[in-house]
């Protein structure tokens, strides 16, 4: 019995980190950037909704829909100010370096605005926990939010990429920016539109992942922000359902790992299975092996 | 991370001392000084923040109250505080701003990491330094250095005898934070002393700095082995998703802690109905009768509008205990902080003071002090004496 509560639990937190992870990996994907701020949206989209629900006392769905607005306007305004000038830049470090500067400094604002102290996130989900076999399994009601919802949002994600025009736009533009250009696609345009909707799923996942553990500081984006980076790595980076795969099953070896093995060792755990995964398969799980043209 | 920031805080500490043997060699003493300058450090924004503002206002009542009775021997005291986040780098730069101003005792630095940084380079300029609630052992490892609290070996201890001797629980789960000094510290000697106590550790599972949202596993595995208490000797910032996931998953044993939960009901946005009940080891209750407590809660409720903890209570006693060891050796604001340090290090020995931590306080050249803990139990709110 124990065994399933930890892989609920398990699950519970892979899909967490599989909503951040499809975040990262859409930028990565489209517009071959690392945007390590992802984590900080997250944050953002937490204390938005912190701030509007619980210190305002307004209904959750208010909260919910200006976390989304702020972080997708959030996430368009970085990559204008601090990502698109550098996109012609000659090394690709420049904006790896800007994304980790705009992290620090969206903690740091967090920081001065609303302080260090911890707050307890009151959680936005109402379902009632679901207790199975006599009351061994508990599965609360912010696990089954966040477990449907990650799925839906790949589900929706695949779709919108496969069969929309913008969606479409997207991957010409991960093939070749230059030569989806001369077709006549709005290169920068689509770029913007991908971090909108990356920074939008971080709102939805920043309320989700403090739900179910409700601890909110400045910090609060920044281990699960690079978790979810390893899970896009693991799963494949770029691939969507690889994120989800990837997300899923770092939150399983977590869990697993701290109840059987050692509870100090989780993270040791957590980053020796990615370094074996990636000897095995450098690309990652679902990852594409496309050659470089020359 | 931890490391690296500690190896940072020894080169900053070793530029430093550098820097001090350059610049004016510390400060001489000033024989037209007319003050005693007290200075205290600790966390006043950041994560332990309710800690820091806690010592810094407890001093500051001290302090007005000796001033507004005479002084020290005579001479008013001047206070001032510097902020060091709760980090061992930070403090030592507060303590630095400090010396600069021209400090002669030093009430800090509140938490355990960052005391020992700062008790290191208090002995080498040989300043006095008492701090309220540095807990860890080597906190005061140097000789200079005294505590008003009680050791993290002696609360894991105390915590273990009173379960064990109230028969509070016969299935004992301990959850603890082996990336602090402070928990590991204490979840040591609570096992090492549990082995001779009535009841049984079934469980002890940590998490680090790094992993502190999560608990699901430890409070599963607790819940498994049937634990009827959890003992939790970490801070309150954990302690508030612990008790908050323990709700969620249906898992209600008696929880107890140490200082650290002092703050629990403080945490914006936790609910305090789930921290009813909680148990912890703590010389102070805001809500005894005695004289003392009473006059120290009702000014401090006057001045910052808030029910003073545990900390405010430690540093309270502290600008008392190097009043009282200022007065036995007779010290003045002319002499030198060497010669200060001196002086006081000898009298902290000899004295004995009725404090709001402590009836009887007194010192033991070590630096530990002689008093009895308290167990509390929070009720309808609040802190209540057991």
């Amino acid at each position: 019995m124990s065994f399933i509560n930890y892989l609920i639990n398990g699950i519970s937190l892979g899909s967490v980190y599989a909503l951040i992870a499809l975040g990262y990996t859409m930028v990565y994907g489209i517009a071959k950037m690392l945007n390590f701020a992802h984590g900080d949206v997250i944050m953002i989209g937490a204390f938005t909704v912190f701030t509007i629900c619980t210190t305002m006392g307004l209904p959750p769905i208010v909260g919910i829909v200006a976390a989304i607005v702020l972080c997708t306007l959030l996430g368009m305004l970085i990559e204008r100010v601090a990502y698109k000038p550098l996109r012609k830049a000659s090394s690709p470090l420049a904006v790896l370096i800007t994304a980790i500067g705009v992290s620090y400094l969206l903690q740091n604002i967090v920081l001065l605005i609303f302080g260090a102290n911890a707050k307890n996130f009151t959680s936005i989900v109402t379902l009632e926990p679901i207790t199975l076999a006599d009351g061994q399994i508990n599965i609360s009601g912010e696990t089954l939010v966040i477990i449907v919802t990650s799925i839906v949002i790949m589900a929706v994600l695949m779709l919108f990429i496969k069969k929309s025009k913008a969606g479409q736009a997207m991957l010409a533009v991960s093939e070749d920016k230059g030569a989806a250009q001369l077709m006549g696609i709005n290169v920068n345009g689509t770029i913007a539109l991908t971090f909108a909707i990356g920074s939008g799923l971080a709102a939805v996942a920043g309320m989700l992942l403090c739900s179910a553990y409700p601890s909110l500081t400045p910090y609060t984006g920044s281990m699960p922000g690079i978790k979810a980076f390893v899970a896009a790595v693991f799963g494949g980076i770029g691939s969507i359902p690889g994120a989800f795969i990837g997300g899923i099953l770092l939150g399983i070896i977590e869990i697993l790992g701290k109840a059987y093995i050692s509870s100090q060792l989780a993270d040791a755990i957590v980053f020796s299975v990615l370094i074996i995964v990636l000897l095995v398969k450098p690309t990652g799980l679902l990852g594409k092996n496309i050659q470089e043209k020359v | 991370m931890r490391k690296s920031t500690k190896f940072a805080s020894v080169v900053l500490a070793a530029a430093m001392v550098m820097s001090s043997f350059t610049a004016c060699g510390g400060n001489g003493g000033n024989a037209d000084a007319t003050t005693f300058k007290i200075g205290g450090i600790g966390p006043i924004t950041g994560g332990a923040a309710v800690y820091g503002q806690a010592v810094m206002n407890g001093a500051q009542i001290a302090v007005d109250e000796i001033n507004a009775a005479g002084g020290i021997n005579g001479y008013q005291i001047e206070y001032k505080f510097q902020d060091d986040e709760h980090d061992a780098e930070k403090s030592v730069n507060a303590y630095n701003a400090l010396k600069d101003w021209g400090v002669q005792m030093v009430v800090g630095s509140t938490t355990s990491d960052p005391c020992i940084a700062v008790a290191a380079m208090s002995s080498q300029d040989n300043i006095f330094q008492l701090t309220p609630s540095g807990s860890a052992v080597d906190c005061v490892g140097p000789d200079n250095v005294f505590r008003v609290c009680f050791s993290d070996p002696n609360q894991g201890k105390a915590s273990a005898q009173y379960i064990g001797q109230n028969a509070v629980a016969s299935k004992v789960a301990v959850i603890y934070d082996s990336s602090t000094t402070y928990s590991a510290g204490i979840y040591e000697s609570f096992a090492a002393e549990a082995a001779n106590q009535p009841f049984e550790v079934v469980a002890a599972e940590a998490f680090t700095a790094d992993n502190a949202t999560d608990f699901s596993v430890q409070l599963q595995k607790a819940k498994e082995a049937g634990a009827e208490l959890v003992f939790l000797p970490i801070y309150y910032e954990a302690a508030s998703a612990i008790l908050t996931q323990a709700d969620a998953m249906g898992f209600a044993p008696i929880f107890f802690g140490c200082d650290g939960l002092d703050g629990l009901l403080t945490v914006e946005g936790f609910d305090t109905k789930l921290a009813e009940g909680v148990m912890l080891l703590t010389p102070f209750a805001a809500d005894a009768t005695d004289d003392l407590t009473v006059k120290f809660v009702t000014s401090y409720q006057e001045k910052y509008n808030e029910i003073p903890n545990q900390f405010a209570a430690d540093a309270y006693d502290a600008v008392y205990a190097i009043k009282a060891a200022a007065e036995k050796a007779g010290i003045k604001p002319s002499m030198s902080a060497s010669d200060i340090c001196e002086a006081l290090k000898a009298a902290m020995t000899q004295i004995t003071i009725d404090g709001l931590t402590g009836e009887g306080m007194s010192w033991e050249a070590s630096g530990e002090p002689n008093k009895a803990p308290k167990a509390v139990i929070i009720k309808d709110g609040a802190y209540s004496a057991l």
